[in-house]
């Protein structure tokens, strides 16, 4: 039988200062600079992010010159003249949704512009280099990214080096379209990343957005999707790997807002070191509209070390009963000694055994990732993320 | 010729009422070709001597010592106690998930051996094993225990003792959740360990059932943690019609 205490417990939550959404639908967006407030870290979306830190990327500040190189690796045809604000396809697809992504949309006047043409297929990866040209220096980025009509490509945004980043990503996925876009978050340990990723998935056409987080100090990303037509099909992906004092945040938001459409999120995630923190928040929400509709989505996180957090929250918001198949499933769990003993009772060293855990766990979202210029950096960089956690703890 | 010798250990886990010895003097010699079978009821402590040899964490040795060869077992990490021949095959294997059976075989292997065995011989010597324990070929792709039923468990710890040719193999409970089909196999992939190599064999069981298919040269009666009896095989034929109840009773 549970006694009852003499204090009531003060749940931080309870003194949420703004009325939460009735549905993820009702979340603002805008493109006006004073329709977000600076985030003091009470409101619901912000409430894990250590928001003292991230002053530089909620001001309403230009980029620093040089303070960000560029370098566009796509075929000549796929590289369009910049869009200015309010000219197309920019802001059809990506209007902002917090502090973070509304100043840097406002202080970015061009945007880098990629459409693979119509029916065009590429055999190799479309790439944009980013590198940061220092710490605490503002760059305001802005992409738009579009397939055109049974198109397929692969587009890397690679995000190197140190600066406080702001990046907005709009994705049009034409109809019967293949996209897939992949971020890798390869910061050095002193960036800041405020990231928007928007997607419009056409009519039959597949759409994979794998995000990677290894560096920086924050990393924030939202990576929201919503279909065009029936028959888009949808796959967020993430893997993230924390050390101390490290803040990876992922957001993810389906709107399934069309019949007959697919959307598989799976996030995982390790954490290591004192103060490791790592957040995902996945929203599906399957409006009326969206008959015979298909959605799982699923995080999993591994602690490594004493002292590290990882908060999971699935939210799925159903609004018809006439779907294929809806489902989510969360968890962390603790790096589990009795593997560790099963491995080395078999001989192995303790560094391998841990090794082989732990890739083990990233085993099924690295065959989903499949893409070998993703896959064989992630491994190397996961083996070099431990061999330091080793070497630290010796 | 190897042996392995344990004497006079006393070992104790931690619980929440404390600390709790649970082995209270246990002395055993166990040389190359021997089966030595270690029957006791549960809650013995059976299962604490095997783990405890192993290197289980979980297990405080508060005296007494284990050497084989010669050489102090206590004092080395469960990696270099499997390095230097001891192999435990476990009642209840750990799930590995997203390692295939066929990739944690060869890095066992390479463990224990110094160097990776060679592809082309070390695949066929695999694909024999797991023949001759009637396992299905697709189970090295598999993860290792991840949904394995209990007597495809105790097939992929003997394919591993097969494999990785330890000095001195400790069985706990192999037989318990077997059916009587799988525990014929599971026996026989023993018995061809301990003909093809001189292996010493520490049989942990509760029944008496197994030692019809692994004949014991010794048999130990392990009550309250420690040994009550010893004997030859006529030991097992005694519990079988007696049980432990004669031992019961002269608890400390």
């Amino acid at each position: 039988m549970t006694l009852v205490t003499d204090k009531p417990h003060n749940d931080p939550q309870t003194q949420v200062a703004t009325i939460p959404d009735k549905s993820r639908a009702e979340r603002l967006t805008s493109f006006e600079v004073e329709d977000f407030a600076v985030p003091t870290g009470r409101e619901e979306e912000w409430r894990f992010t250590p928001v003292d830190r991230l002053a530089g990327l909620f001001s309403d500040t230009a980029t620093d010159a040089d303070a960000v190189s560029f370098s566009t690796k796509v075929p000549e045809e796929a590289l369009q003249a910049a869009l200015a604000a309010g000219v197309a396809p920019r802001g059809t697809v990506l209007v902002p949704g917090d502090r973070g992504s509304v100043v840097g949309s406002a202080n970015s006047p061009e945007a880098t512009y990629i459409k693979v043409p119509n029916d065009a297929e590429y055999a190799e990866p479309l790439r944009v280099d980013i590198t940061g040209n220092g710490a605490g220096r503002r760059v305001n980025s802005h992409i738009v990214l579009e397939a055109g009509s049974h198109s397929k490509a692969l587009i890397i945004l690679d995000h190197t080096g140190s600066a406080d980043f702001s990046g907005n990503v709009e994705i049009k996925v034409g109809d019967g379209a293949d996209l897939t876009v992949v971020t890798l978050q390869r910061w050095a340990d002193d960036a800041n990343h405020l990231a928007q990723h928007d997607a419009v998935v056409g009519r039959d056409a597949t759409y994979k957005h794998i995000a990677v987080s290894l560096g920086g100090s924050i990393v924030r990303m939202n990576s929201n999707v919503r279909y065009a037509g029936p028959g888009g099909d949808a796959t967020l992906l993430g893997v993230y790997f924390a050390d101390a004092g490290q803040h990876l945040e992922h957001r993810s938001f389906v709107d399934h807002n069309a019949p007959q459409c697919k959307s598989l999120v799976t996030y995982k995630g390790a954490l290591q070191g004192e103060t490791a923190h790592t957040v995902w928040v996945g929203d599906v929400l399957i409006r009326a509209e969206a008959e015979g509709i298909d959605t799982y989505e699923l995080n999993r996180n591994l602690v490594l070390s004493d002292g590290a957090r990882a908060d999971s929250v699935p939210n799925l918001e159903i609004e018809t009963g006439d779907i294929a198949g809806a489902g989510h499933a969360s968890s962390t769990g603790r790096f589990d000694d009795e593997q560790l003993f099963y491995l080395m009772s078999r001989g192995v060293s303790e560094d391998e055994a841990r090794r082989m855990v732990v890739r083990g766990f990233f085993a099924d979202i690295i065959a989903k990732i499949g893409v070998a210029e993703v896959v064989d950096p992630l491994m190397e960089a996961i083996d070099a993320e431990l061999a330091l956690d080793m070497k630290g703890e010796a | 010729m190897a042996t392995l010798e344990i004497k006079d250990l006393h070992v104790s886990v931690e619980t929440e009422a404390g600390d709790k010895e649970i082995l209270r003097g246990v002395d055993l010699t166990l040389n190359s070709g021997e089966t030595h079978a270690i029957m006791g009821p549960n809650g013995s402590g059976k299962s604490t001597l095997a783990y405890s040899i192993a290197g289980h964490p979980k297990y405080t040795i508060t005296s007494g010592t284990v050497t084989l060869d010669g050489e102090d077992v206590l004092a080395m990490g469960v990696d270099e106690r499997a390095q230097a021949g001891l192999f435990l095959a476990m009642q209840y294997p750990v799930e590995v998930p997203g390692v295939t059976v066929s990739n944690f075989l060869r890095t066992a292997k390479t463990a224990i051996d110094g160097e990776a065995p060679k592809l082309r011989t070390w695949i066929k010597e695999v694909k024999e094993a797991m023949g001759q324990l009637r396992m299905d070929p697709v189970f090295a792709e598999r993860n290792v225990n991840e949904g394995f039923s209990g007597g495809e468990k105790k097939r992929h710890e003997i394919l591993q003792m097969e494999l990785l040719k330890p000095k001195m193999a400790i069985l706990d409970e192999t037989d318990s959740g077997l059916d009587v089909d799988a525990l014929k196999v599971v026996s026989e992939g023993v018995n061809r360990v301990k003909e093809n190599s001189e292996v010493g064999v520490m049989l942990i069981t509760h029944y008496t059932r197994i030692l019809r298919y692994i004949e014991p040269d010794h048999v130990h009666v392990f009550i309250n943690g420690r040994v009550a009896e010893s004997g030859g095989p006529e030991l097992a034929d005694r519990l079988e019609n007696e049980g432990y109840d004669r031992y019961q009773g002269a608890q400390v």
